[in-house]
């Protein structure tokens, strides 16, 4: 297990660098360094002395990928590419283009987006399982039909008119809560309750519908034909027997989801105002900042690679005949 | 008239006559025909088929473009024909230049009045400031108070019109059809639904906005139809580029296994490790960036603003296309262990021949279902996208642009709603009916119904 | 089982109910504000839609940054806070500038003579000008800085200014004035103003290169280095020399560029490790003005606290005509500032900021310009009897102040472009034909609600030689008719296309039809706008094709030359005539200077560049005006800009702020609000009243859903019972 572990994450590495190599060439496709200067050093009286000045400064003034001018390894590694992500292994994410320090940014915005994102994940795993399983109930009936009609239709609705009918109803029209925004003195929960909501409700259809689908497999299985010819009651059944037997899957299925929370929603954070790492993101893609992008994009896949790894392991754990090697 | 081939226009000309050339050949395979006919058995099905055919018909329509010849002046001496620089499209005439009848700005729906004051002259030549009557709103009534009479007479007379319709396009089918045990009733009662709506529509925007108007007082029910093709061409474009090199590559890591195996893995993982929208977003600034550098590429911008969407919908196909790949490689793994494939290779029989006959025919149901069920994912991310501002080109009718320009609209006092409603009805429609087709091909063509897809 | 199943489920709605109602908080559920310190005035306000990027006087030069900059520096000189035109007056120094000149060898020349060669600048700090408390001047009991480490071990404990215990403060004196100049021309600090002053600041660049080559570890003391143009007379007064003359000069003292920088706060936030923790001169300013920053939290707000040791400073008690009898002057005489405490939260996404704000959470619309005023003025209507409210907020008594601010947004042409470009008679008239054919007043009333002046010159209002009436329109587009404005006909212009060459819009010659290029940015400009210019330049049969591009794009092609109409805005350093007309100035061209140059149309005229030239060193006066009103005429007559307007600021207010009149320049204009805080609380409350009944809607929805449910649940179970 633990060589296992071991080399997974070792496994990781070239991944990693993959990853590096992807984004950094996308981006300097689109941007040269000039470009970045231009743009972080505002709109007027822009000289070319100044852009020279600022490339020095945060270390752009080198070749991107291989320099010529260098002698040996120096050819590979006195360039930008390879001073800017082999910090990052090393998790300095260095500063952004604006001058502020991306660990520190990236530790403090991590806690707003799991207050939205954890909150979200579990109470909607709560209400999508008790949703499922009162449909599971009925299932074989008109109700059945009807709920999975409904669950579709929920599922087809884009998240854009979640989050904004919530927004324009329950804060705007109701008042009930605030329509957005985010601080931690006093009471938090107020500004999570919408978000919440919104991201409970829309993940309402996908989710109870797939969790429908395990837990009608599991009905068919034998062993629960086999408890009800024993004549166990319909109630322990459902709990006593599908329950716990879909559960692997549903497991299985959500801990690899668990590790992105932390990057949070980028669609949520940017509407309700959450100072969280989604609208980290976003307003790193408007502003092009590079340095925040490469990592956020190097922590992205880092958690999604742990994510990989957390499911092995749950695999194991729920299912002993499981080994990993 | 001079007829204009955008490139998304012939690439979905080319993936309706593959798909048509497809089923064409299949039509004689017992397996695949029983298959389609569970689809088709239930009404459900047919309805979304059907409702999804109409979708497809009107990205159709509006995939023929044209640009219309300009007259030339009698003082000009030359005989040479030059040509508008704005596309029009079969779909536009078919609407009866429902596009083409401009408001000044704002106008609610069924409005006879504009939205915002403006200085106009009185009865007796005075400057006032009043909503001033709409262009092209009401204009044959006597009286605003008719208007709810005169929309009721002309609503009949449309549907009259829509009935004869109905008779025309369902008669022909029900002399063809009616012995078939499918129930296709349903079909032409949706059918029906859908013509007479057509010819209400149509017949009724001649004389008001139904949806009203947007701010540059541009029919909105016009530009929600006009996403209508956005949205199809997208959601099955998308998918369309990135089959070669998911079939590919997943075929190729399942059978030869070994190094092969390991740089495809490699790949995808890399791939799908990124956070995808930041992917996307770099891609599709790379693409503008692209042709910014080279504007003599695209003679009117229509084309170019094609271009991004041809582009976006590679994009959107090379970051999506890790899953089906994996799918292609555990079911060619799984193929590949089997006695018959054993027993060719023991027999010598060459790759090509035995992932021609054995392997690739085993993952076509795969495809089948992936193509349905990204479908109307696509049509919902297209809109995310257009939040985010790396969406199609504004120039280009979308959902996705109408929802991000509404936005600020729903803060005016008092509330601008329907532009977000229009764009909301048709997306909704669309992709429910996808959906639920999706849930019906997927039971018929995967028995264990173990496909699974973790919902992001 | 079953109890232990609904009891589940009910759990869960229970929680979310119970997360729904009320409780604990007292006043309005909806307040996104956190409570605020008692006794403390706050006014509310926002930062939109992004972070400030720099705070730090020499490297920022944006409207949002400037906004929080002014009200914590004083720079030397300032405006009056109600006259119109503007009038500048000093603000950290006792009086304006003394003036003198001299020529070549130094010797006092009289400034009328061809021979003066330098002008100098002398100034006197204010005695009152003391600096914020802040631990950069707290010392230690032998009189050492109490905060200076060595290593950056020793410093680890402080994260934010508020982490320091011991504070200190001290006079401004007149070397800060000389270190912020240095500063400017220290080329490490990459400062924008550098290539531009040190065209006229003496020495400044001698200055910038000697400190190329001087190491960079930690601080560097610029008191070390001897800048030729400055010179620090005594404790309170310095004097700067400028090359030749440069009446603007004074202007420029009003930014921030110039305000005062104390060394040893410099100093302080080079403390090893500082960097790391975001401490930094460009985050955390330091100044003698009003108010203090507190907090910086780019990622939700800003505060600003009174400076308790800030100067007397009253609140004026003369202002513009008519303010009087607005109410203007009610405060007059009183001590600023008038408010204790401004927050400033950070707010993207315009549904919720708009909301907050007639929900009364936000004081008033936002200061800065750009997306929001994109916002809150579709919230009104000027139309031509003045500001048309909608219902909702005339009901709230909210007041708008719409103010025109000295700025100019235009489409200009490209004057090299082979097709529109060029200064034969021909070329003018297309570009007329054009200008006639874009209807400014209805494209500013659709898409800016009428918030805007169509320009019929660079020069905007409020700014000398900008003329009003008959004379000031342009005869070329405009005739005067009934007292108003109006726009030539579209008959006129096809005529005037015709006579180009370009009959019902088609090459004479080739027949084929004419079509124009825009540049324009893809972020700036919607598809309806797009349509809408489609309509207008249809009318005389042009096409028009577009190329949208982002921001760096399009500047590499303004560089570049690469455009045929490109859009462009330029907002005012100061409210001189010449601020505005250099757009235009031959040598200012990218395609001429090699440089990020203003006159992106690139204009050549000799005659328009000589009258430039004459213009900027003369005193405002009747001749220089005359020379101004030349100038415009030859704009005029070679149609540059397609079309121009002249943008209006908002302040939208709820009823309780006052002193809200505009300042188109000057931005330190918070110590003048005044906020009554009494009627906030009343209208607050009155506004947030939640609407109950979906609460009791919904959890009846829920257990309509689950009842039935149960019940058939139930039957079911007695139904396999007895099978």
């Amino acid at each position: 297990m633990f060589a296992y572990i071991v080399r997974r994450l070792l496994y990781a590495i070239p991944i990693l660098i993959g990853v590096n190599l992807l984004t950094f060439t996308l981006f300097f496709v689109v941007n040269s360094p000039d470009d970045m200067a231009a743009s972080q050093l505002g709109d007027k009286y822009v000289t070319p002395e100044a852009i020279a000045n600022w490339k020095q400064k945060n270390g752009y003034d080198k070749p991107l990928f291989l320099n010529s001018q260098a002698a040996g390894v120096g050819q590979v590694t006195d360039t930008i590419f390879f001073d800017k992500s082999v910090r990052l292994f090393a998790f300095d994410f260095g500063r952004s283009e604006s001058g502020r320090d991306i660990t520190t940014d990236v530790a403090t915005r991590m806690w707003p987006s799991l207050a939205v994102a954890l909150p979200t994940f579990l109470v909607g795993i709560g209400v999508n399982i008790c949703v499922a399983l009162m449909v599971v109930m009925f299932r074989g009936t008109r109700l059945d039909r009807g709920a999975v009609f409904v669950f579709v239709a929920l599922m087809s609705i884009s998240y854009l008119f979640y989050i904004i009918g919530g927004q324009f109803l329950v804060a705007k029209t109701w008042r009930l809560v605030p329509i957005s925004g985010f601080h931690t003195e006093g009471q938090v929960w107020k500004f999570l309750v919408l978000p919440v909501l919104v991201g409970v409700v829309a993940g309402i259809g996908a989710g109870a519908r797939w969790y429908r689908t395990l837990f009608l497999e599991e009905a068919n299985q034998d062993y629960v034909r086999t408890a009800r010819a024993k004549g166990c009651s319909e109630l322990s059944i459902l709990f006593r027997h599908i329950l716990p037997n879909a559960l692997i899957p549903i497991l299985t299925g959500v801990v690899v989801l668990i590790p992105s929370l932390f990057m949070g929603s980028l669609l949520i954070e940017s509407f309700f105002g959450i100072p969280g790492l989604g609208s980290y993101m976003l307003d790193a893609i408007n502003s092009q900042d590079f340095a925040i992008v490469r990592s956020m994009v190097f922590i992205g896949s880092i958690l999604y690679i742990v994510g990989l790894l957390l499911t092995d392991i749950s695999y194991t754990w729920a299912d002993p005949r499981v080994r990993l090697s | 008239m001079k007829p204009v081939l955008l490139w998304s226009d012939a690439l979905i000309f080319l993936l309706v006559i593959s798909l048509a050339l497809f089923f064409w050949r299949l039509r004689h395979d017992p397996q695949t025909r029983e298959r389609w006919a569970e689809v088709f058995s239930s009404r459900l099905g047919m309805v979304a088929f059907t409702i999804i055919a109409a979708y497809i018909l009107v990205a159709l329509l509006d995939s023929l473009h044209f640009r219309r010849a300009l007259e030339n002046p009698e003082s000009l001496a030359t005989q040479e024909v030059f040509y508008d620089n704005k596309v029009s499209s079969v779909f536009d005439v078919l609407t009866g230049g429902m596009g083409d009848r401009f408001e000044r700005t704002y106008s609610a729906p069924f409005a006879l009045l504009s939205f915002e004051k403006e200085n106009i002259k009185d009865a007796s030549g005075r400057d006032i400031r009043d909503f001033p009557p709409l262009r092209h709103a009401g204009q044959h009534l006597a009286h605003p108070d008719e208007r709810t009479a005169d929309i009721l007479v002309k609503s009949v007379s449309a549907l009259l019109w829509g009935l004869l319709l109905c008779a025309l396009v369902i008669t022909p089918q029900w002399l063809l059809l009616r012995g078939s045990a499918l129930p296709w009733a349903a079909s032409w009662l949706t059918q029906g639904v859908i013509l007479c709506a057509g010819a209400w529509t149509v017949s009724i925007s001649h004389h008001y906005h139904i949806l009203g108007t947007d701010q540059g007082g541009a029919d909105v029910l016009y530009q929600s139809l006009k996403g209508i093709r956005t949205g199809v061409l997208l959601g099955t474009l998308a998918t369309l580029v990135m089959l070669p090199i998911a079939v590919t590559l997943g075929v190729m890591a399942g059978y030869f296994k070994g190094w092969v195996d390991d740089v495809v893995q490699y790949l995808y993982t890399t791939l799908s490790s990124i956070p995808g929208i930041l992917l996307i977003a770099a891609s599709v600034l790379l693409f503008q960036v692209y042709i910014d550098l080279n504007p003599d590429f695209f003679a009117v911008g229509m084309e170019k603003a094609d271009a991004k969407f041809i582009a976006l919908c590679f994009i959107l196909g090379v970051t999506s296309w890790s899953t089906l790949c994996r799918l292609i490689r555990a079911e060619t793994l799984k193929i590949s262990q089997l006695g018959y494939v054993q027993a060719a290779h023991a027999f010598g029989v060459s790759h090509s021949r035995i992932l021609g006959r054995h392997v690739l025919p085993n993952v076509v149901h795969i495809i089948l279902i992936t193509f349905v069920l990204d479908f109307s994912a696509l049509v919902l991310a297209e809109a995310v996208l257009s939040y985010i501002g790396v969406g199609v080109d504004p120039s280009m009718g979308s959902w996705g642009n109408m929802i991000n320009g509404a936005r600020s609209e729903l803060s005016r006092e008092p509330t601008i709603w329907w532009t977000l409603t229009g764009a909301f009805f048709f997306m909704f429609i669309l992709v429910l009916a996808a959906n639920l087709f999706s849930d019906l091909v997927r039971d018929a063509f995967d028995p264990r119904t173990s496909l699974r897809r973790a919902e992001a | 089982m079953l109890s232990r199943f609904a009891a589940l489920c009910t759990r869960a709605t229970l929680l979310l109910g119970a997360a729904l109602l009320p409780g604990c908080s007292d006043g309005p559920w909806n307040n996104p504000n956190p409570e605020s310190p008692p006794g403390l005035l706050t006014y509310q306000s926002v930062m939109s839609p992004l972070p400030p990027k720099h705070l730090d006087p020499a490297l920022s030069y944006a409207a949002d940054e400037s906004l929080f900059l002014m009200q914590i520096y004083e720079p030397p000189m300032g405006y009056h806070y109600l006259k119109r035109p503007y009038e500048l007056l000093p603000l950290g120094v006792e009086d304006f500038p003394l003036i003198s000149y001299t020529n070549a060898a130094g010797e006092p020349v009289d400034p009328d003579t061809e021979a003066v060669a330098f002008s100098v600048y002398e100034m006197t700090v204010r005695a009152d000008a003391r600096y914020q408390p802040h631990p950069a001047f707290a010392l230690d009991d032998q009189g050492n800085p109490r905060y200076r480490f060595t290593d950056p071990a020793a410093g680890r404990q402080y994260r934010q200014i508020s982490d320091f215990p011991e504070l200190g403060s001290r006079p401004v004196a007149a070397n800060d004035y000389a270190y912020a100049i240095k500063r400017l021309a220290d080329p490490f600090n990459a400062s924008p103003m550098l290539g531009f002053m040190a065209q006229y600041i003496v020495g400044m660049e001698a200055f910038s290169e000697r400190l190329k080559d001087i190491p960079r570890d930690g601080w560097v003391n610029l008191d070390q280095y001897r800048m030729d143009g400055l010179e620090v007379v005594d404790e309170r007064t310095f004097r700067i020399t400028i090359k030749g003359r440069y009446p603007q000069f004074s202007y420029w003292l009003a930014m921030h560029f110039f305000s005062p920088i104390a060394p040893e706060v410099d100093r302080f936030f080079h403390n090893p490790g500082f960097l790391d923790r975001n401490l930094t001169l460009d985050w955390w300013p330091v100044g003698s003005g009003p108010f203090m920053m507190v907090k910086n939290d780019p990622n939700s707000e800003i505060v600003l606290e009174r400076n308790p040791n800030f100067r007397e400073d009253y609140f004026p008690t003369e202002g513009a005509p008519g303010d009087a009898e607005q109410g203007r002057l009610a405060d007059a005489g009183k001590r600023l500032p008038l408010i204790d405490r401004a927050v400033f939260r950070l707010e993207k996404e315009v549904l919720s900021l708009w909301t907050k704000f007639l929900q009364g959470y936000y004081d008033r619309s936002g200061e800065s310009h750009g997306n929001t005023n994109r916002v809150f003025d579709q919230a009104f209507v000027v139309g031509p009897d003045g500001v048309e409210l909608g219902a909702e907020l005339a009901e709230h008594g909210i007041t708008v102040a719409p103010d025109v601010k000295p700025a100019i947004y235009y489409y200009g042409f490209n004057m090299r472009d082979p097709v529109l470009g060029g200064y034969s008679e021909e070329r003018r008239k297309l570009r007329r034909a054009l200008q006639i054919a874009f209807d400014t007043e209805e494209y500013l009333n659709i898409f800016y609600k009428g918030n805007g002046i169509p320009a019929q010159s660079p020069i905007p209002p409020g700014i000398p030689g900008f003329v009003e009436g008959e004379a000031g329109i342009n005869p070329y587009v405009y005739d005067w008719v009934d007292g108003a404005p109006q726009r030539k006909s579209i008959a006129h212009a096809k005529q005037l296309l015709a006579e180009a060459g370009y009959p019902n819009g088609r090459d004479a010659r080739t027949g084929e039809p004419l079509k124009i290029f825009i540049d324009v940015q893809s972020q700036a400009i919607s598809s309806t706008s797009m349509n809408w210019m489609d309509r207008a330049f249809g009318r005389i049969g042009v096409q028009v094709e577009y190329r949208p591009a982002d921001w760096n794009r399009t500047r590499e092609k303004l560089l570049t030359g690469n455009t045929q109409i490109f859009s462009h805005g330029w907002l005012a350093d100061y409210p001189d005539p010449e601020n505005f007309l250099f757009l235009l100035y031959g040598p200012e061209s990218p395609l001429i200077c090699q440089c990020d140059g203003a006159n992106n149309a690139s204009y050549e005229r000799p005659e328009y560049d000589e009258l430039f030239r004459q213009m900027r060193v003369l005193p405002p006066g009747t001749e220089r005006d005359a020379l101004v009103a030349r100038m415009v005429e030859l704009y005029r007559e070679d149609a540059v800009w397609l079309f121009g307007y002249y943008p209006k600021d908002i302040y939208l207010n709820n009823p309780w702020v006052h002193n809200n009149k505009r300042h188109g320049i000057s931005k330190n204009t918070l110590k003048y609000v005044r906020i009554d805080d009494e009627l906030r609380e009343r209208k607050r409350e009155e506004w947030n009243q939640p609407v109950i009944w979906p609460l009791y809607a919904m959890s009846a929805l829920l257990i309509a859903l689950l009842l039935p449910g149960v019940i058939a649940y139930r039957r079911r179970l007695r139904a396999t019972a007895r099978q």
